[in-house]
């Protein structure tokens, strides 16, 4: 059996933190802003994601990683501000551009590697990659390779929710140049006008993959659309973790009442380019290096130092843990099996066709013909 | 398959037109399972622009027949949202055609995402729709488009061609984990045919049925070209034998009846209302030939709609639309 997200997590912070620990009592422990844990939980995720993309990153440039990567680095505080705002049952619906979705979500770092390097032990089994990553038992309703496809996805978890009246929430993530897709507004309209609990992360990072936002909107704020649809929007530094949480804090706690849907813009900055090997020829090192003087992780952390939550020292060792973590989930994808070739024939339905079943039996590498007749 | 023709006319039946047959089937799944939800344009208050969900919002009131703004994009993504996480949504698109509109959530989302995560999503959603040309609606609302679904994988696609199949198939679709699309023919809506009245009654997606049996030829036909196949076989049966085949499914596809049937006959018409390139009547045709090639003993010949959008003016959507005429000219060239 799989280790589970949240299991995973007890088992990490049982080691960590607490000697004998129950694990219910570590799944009830809070993933908040609100508490030195929660903060010192939520800098471990951002680190993570760091670390895990910077991995991610090298690993691609290498010919490791197979397809195309879309890095988070320097977004980190926009998805684990508002996880933290979030149960761990609540949805979300993420971008292209997920990884740093999924660990502030709470997804185990090795699986996700193992699914980046295609390997029969990743989240989807190697089907899905970097651009696909989901586990919907963890409320992680997947990433997603179509710019815009995550909000009517969050409207359609809201949908859920509502009409069996659970006390959850669905957030979706997207990108400035999402705001721009149809189906965007469709997902927000419906949302708002039945009063679902949705809220709509907006990750502005001034670029839609490679044209700059004041070159595919009409207006200042983004956030502003939400006037359209009477309901809340708001604008806030997405830099800054307290900013976002606390904003995606209020939304869910409006959409939990029964008020409907929040768009909260984040403005943000990716480090890199929109994919790994983007030459970046719309900006300059100098634009990059000034949003990298207001680092997300750099200033919580110096945050925290200030509260007397955390010495340099024992962030230096959270780094260090966390760099050896994710040099084990390189360790766990390199040595994981690859797929069977069978399995490319596995999970298309709940019940499989005989379409399809006839070459379930006779895979390639067993002296089928996939391509060929029947 | 006969045996199966044979035990649903066993059951007790009641005569129903193929509209009040879809609704009767979404009424005994709304009643069966709480998790089961209505969602589309007008099929509220309005009961449905075509009047099949009909007076179901009385009974079940707003919360369950969603009606839902004029967002095909929209509503097909929140049902794909909504079926992964733990409902049960069943979709209306007022007219196949507007699949247009919403085919990234269909192709996209709805039809990869189990695949994509690992078998790790369950994707519950029916969607049904109405084809088809014959009321003047011109080339926007009377297209046949169930083979764009049927060819793209991670869907499956039924097309009912009688009451009890439009019954059957619809509750199948309702109760299966898997992304089904209904594809209803809107000119047959008023056609009546016995449905049981069993409310376990389903057919099987997946299942052909012989709908008439006979020796020289097999007529594979769809949706309204069965009824009209069924009453060309009967104008002809003084000098032919033509077995009648509605596959009900199109994907997947029961072939093994219709090659059986070929066996036998050693001859073929598919006669569906889809244009005739690249589609269904193609599918047909490959599988027999790979099945049942040397039964053959004519050309197969396919009964379509000529590759033309489907126009306005009803002297020319009857010069383009197939009919019964149109099968049997087709047997008759083969036999």
């Amino acid at each position: 059996m799989k280790v589970t997200t949240e299991l995973y997590h007890c088992m990490v912070a049982a080691s960590t933190y607490i000697e004998d620990c129950c694990i219910s009592v570590w799944i009830m422990a809070d993933f908040d802003l609100q508490s030195t844990e929660g903060r010192l939980e939520a800098l471990r995720r951002m680190v993570t994601i760091r670390a895990f993309d910077e991995e991610a990153g090298d690993r691609f440039a290498d010919g490791e990683i197979p397809g195309f990567v879309h890095l988070y680095i320097g977004e980190e505080a926009v998805g684990v501000g508002a996880c933290a705002a979030l149960d761990p049952d609540d949805y979300i619906a993420s971008t292209h551009r997920g990884h740093g979705h999924c660990i502030a979500k709470g997804l185990d770092p090795q699986y996700m590697m193992a699914e980046l390097y295609g390997k029969a032990e990743g989240y989807c089994n190697g089907k899905g990659g970097s651009m696909h990553i989901a586990d919907v038992d963890a409320g992680m309703l997947g990433a997603n390779g179509i710019v815009g496809a995550g909000p009517p996805m969050a409207t359609g978890a809201a949908l859920s929710i509502d009409y069996q009246d659970r006390d959850q929430i669905a957030v979706g993530f997207l990108g400035d140049g999402a705001v721009a897709q149809g189906q965007v507004h469709e997902a927000i309209n419906i949302a708002a006008t039945w009063d679902l609990p949705a809220v709509f992360v907006i990750e502005n990072n001034h670029y839609g993959e490679g044209t700059a936002v004041e070159d595919q909107h009409n207006l200042d704020n983004l956030s502003d659309t939400a006037q359209a649809y009477d309901i809340p929007g708001l604008t806030v530094d997405g830099m800054d973790i307290t900013a976002v949480a606390e904003a995606v804090s209020e939304a869910r706690d409006r959409a939990r009442a029964g008020d409907g849907p929040t768009i909260v813009e984040a403005e943000t900055y990716r480090y890199r380019g929109h994919y790994e090997g983007d030459e970046e020829p719309y900006r300059d090192d100098a634009e990059i290096e000034r949003w990298q003087e207001r680092d997300p992780i750099e200033s919580f952390k110096e945050r925290l130092i200030d509260r007397g939550e955390l010495t340099q020292e024992e962030f230096d060792e959270l780094q260090a843990d966390i760099e050896a973590e994710i040099d084990a989930a390189i360790e766990f994808a390199q040595d994981a099996p690859a797929p069977e070739p069978h399995e490319a024939y596995e999970d298309m339905f709940a019940e499989m066709p005989p379409e399809i079943e006839r070459f379930a039996s006779a895979a390639r590498t067993d002296g089928g013909r996939p391509g060929g007749d029947r | 398959m006969t045996a199966q023709v044979e035990s649903e006319l066993e059951t007790e039946t009641e005569e129903l037109t193929v509209r009040e047959a879809i609704r009767q089937a979404m009424r005994e799944e709304l009643e069966r399972d709480e998790d089961v939800f209505l969602i589309g344009e007008d099929i509220g208050v309005f009961g449905g622009v075509l009047e099949v969900t009909g007076d179901l919002y009385d009974d079940f009131g707003p919360e369950r027949i969603k009606d839902t703004p004029i967002s095909e994009a929209g509503f097909m993504g929140a049902a794909t949202g909504a079926a992964a996480t733990g409902t049960r949504p069943v979709v209306e698109l007022m007219f196949s055609d507007f699949a247009g509109v919403a085919m990234e959530q269909i192709m996209n989302q709805m039809a990869k995402m189990r695949y994509m995560f690992g078998g790790k999503a369950e994707m519950p959603v029916t969607v049904r729709t109405t084809e088809g040309g014959g009321m003047g609606a011109a080339s926007q609302h009377s297209g046949t488009v169930h083979s764009w679904i049927a060819h793209f994988p991670g869907l499956k696609a039924v097309a009912p061609g009688t009451a009890a199949s439009a019954k059957g198939l619809t509750k199948a679709a309702i109760r299966s984990n898997d992304p089904v699309f209904v594809f209803e023919n809107k000119m047959i809506y008023e056609q009546k045919g016995a449905v049981p009245t069993d409310e376990d009654f389903t057919v099987p997606i997946g299942e052909a049925a012989i709908e008439r049996e006979g020796e020289d030829v097999t007529v594979v036909a769809t949706q309204r070209l069965v009824g009209e196949s069924l009453q060309t076989a009967e104008n002809m049966a003084d000098d032919t034998s033509v077995e009648v085949i509605d596959p009900r499914s199109l994907y997947p596809l029961d072939i093994d009846t219709i090659v059986e049937s070929v066996k036998k006959t050693g001859r073929l018409i598919v006669a569906d209302e889809s244009p005739l390139s690249y589609g269904t009547h193609a599918e047909i045709v490959a599988r027999v030939q790979e099945e049942a090639f040397f039964s053959l003993d004519a050309p197969i010949q396919r009964v379509g709609t000529p590759d033309t959008h489907i126009p306005f003016s009803p002297p020319l959507e009857q010069e383009v639309l197939p009919s019964g005429d149109d099968v049997r000219d087709a047997i008759r060239r083969v036999t």
